[in-house]
């Protein structure tokens, strides 16, 4: 007993190291795994709070090309509305999306954006307060952003979509055929879709937008344009590089959404969960 | 007691250097330096050898909070000040074994091969656990060897700074 008590004093230097090394390395492997990497995060009050008066001053200086994003949106919901005249016999169906609120739309800002790791995160304003909860969608005017991961009461950490664990559900635009969508760690402006069908007819510069299998996104978001393809011979499947609308390297005002029918899909689909 | 209160001085304003100057840095696209590492290459060299394990992990951590990077600040920092005496010995040579040693007195390329090693050895682990892929390691390899020039430049002009206003 006395000698391994010795031995500990001897090499006590060497085992806080051990010790401190094998937490560190946990938390990495775990932050290596999706919707496990909740340990350490930017969404508590002192890095979000920090990194808000950071944001704070910093945001004059992209406020021009923020007014014209904004004002590019307006313009584009504007013809939109215009179009909707109430004298047009097919009122009722174009205003469906009106009346029945399936999808809830809350605005907020960005934070933090990461964007030059192979495992991005965003911190955006608002959590549990501004009833903010996990797992609900977040898109800018131009394209889709991520899905929120972890909330406290005034933060919310998104999982960009420039992270090599995210993959999401996309389809082509003009024929519905569907694939995935994932990053391969590299350009900031090019997300690749994999799984889409040989009998899928791609084309370079067709537009890409999310799919409806999705129980997080919209039907219809759009994401990008093919840039370039290739067919993989071996398993049948399309290897297509998208180029996003979304210019991720400069994100700030962002919209969560929110399915309110999610729960009710989910359950449908899981049936023996409780 | 002075050393504690240099310590934790420089602990806040390093951290604070880096989230919020130097991790907007992003030259040619994936090159981000980091100068937070400064605070373990600046220690006393007689420094309770458990304390300062303890203070790289706390520093490490700080940063993985600010970035969501799960732990792999907290376990590149670590490694170089566990192995710090082992790259000071082979920078400095005997004057380091006989506890003489003045940072500041010893020739210039002695400090360049030591900040080297700390840093060429804290960006390789840091940048393997965050690509955490043998898919991409020429990718690796350019980020490690990029990145490691610009943070050994800036911690070098920084330890010049340094200097000049604390004579």
């Amino acid at each position: 007993m006395q000698q391994i008590i010795l031995f500990l004093i001897k090499n006590k230097t060497g085992l806080v190291f051990i010790i401190l090394m094998t937490i560190a390395l946990g938390l990495t492997f775990k932050a290596h795994t999706y919707h496990n990497s909740k340990v350490v995060s930017s969404a508590n009050f002192v890095t979000g709070n920090v990194l808000e008066t950071s944001e704070g001053i910093s945001q004059y200086f992209g406020l021009k090309t923020q007014n014209e994003i904004l004002a590019e949106e307006n313009e584009v919901l504007r013809k939109k509305l215009l179009n909707l005249s109430p004298s047009e016999d097919t009122l009722e169906p174009k205003l469906d999306f009106i009346t029945d609120t399936l999808y809830r739309i809350q605005k907020s800002t960005v934070v933090s954006n990461y964007y030059d790791k192979i495992d991005n995160f965003l911190l955006i304003k608002g959590g549990v307060k501004d009833s903010i909860k996990e797992d609900l969608g977040v898109i800018s005017s131009k394209g889709i952003v991520g899905i929120i991961e972890n909330v406290s009461q005034e933060f919310s950490r998104v999982i960009s979509i420039l992270n090599t664990n995210t993959s999401i559900n996309a389809q082509l635009k003009k024929t519905n055929h569907f694939g995935t969508l994932t990053w391969d760690g590299k350009n900031p402006n090019i997300l690749s879709l994999v799984d889409v069908p040989r009998s899928a007819p791609v084309k370079v510069g067709d537009t890409i937008t999310t799919g409806g299998r999705s129980l997080i996104f919209p039907e219809n978001v759009p994401i990008g344009i093919i840039s370039k393809y290739e067919l993989d011979e071996n398993v049948g499947y399309y290897n297509i590089s998208v180029k996003l609308f979304n210019d991720m390297t400069n994100l700030k005002h962002v919209y969560v959404i929110e399915n309110t029918r999610r729960e009710e899909a989910y359950k449908l689909l899981n049936p023996e969960q409780p | 007691m002075k050393t504690y209160f240099i310590n934790s001085i420089r602990f806040v304003l390093l951290i604070l250097v880096q989230v919020l100057i130097l991790n907007h840095f992003e030259i040619f696209g994936y090159i981000n330096p980091y100068i937070y590492p400064l605070l373990i290459i600046l220690l006393p060299f007689n420094i309770n050898s458990i304390q300062k394990l303890f203070l790289a992990f706390a520093l490490g951590i700080c940063l993985d909070f600010f970035e969501d990077s799960g732990g792999i600040h907290a376990a590149a920092t670590l490694v170089i000040a566990y192995l710090r005496p082992l790259f000071l010995r082979n920078a400095f040579g005997l004057s380091y074994d006989y506890q003489t040693l003045k940072f500041y007195d010893a020739p210039f390329k002695s400090r360049f091969v030591y900040v080297s090693l700390m840093v060429l050895l804290h960006h390789t682990i840091l940048f393997s656990l965050e690509i955490f892929s043998v898919n991409h390691l020429l990718y690796l390899f350019e980020k490690i060897v990029y990145s490691s020039i610009f943070s050994i430049i800036l911690i070098l002009i920084t330890l010049n700074l340094i200097r000049k206003t604390s004579k």
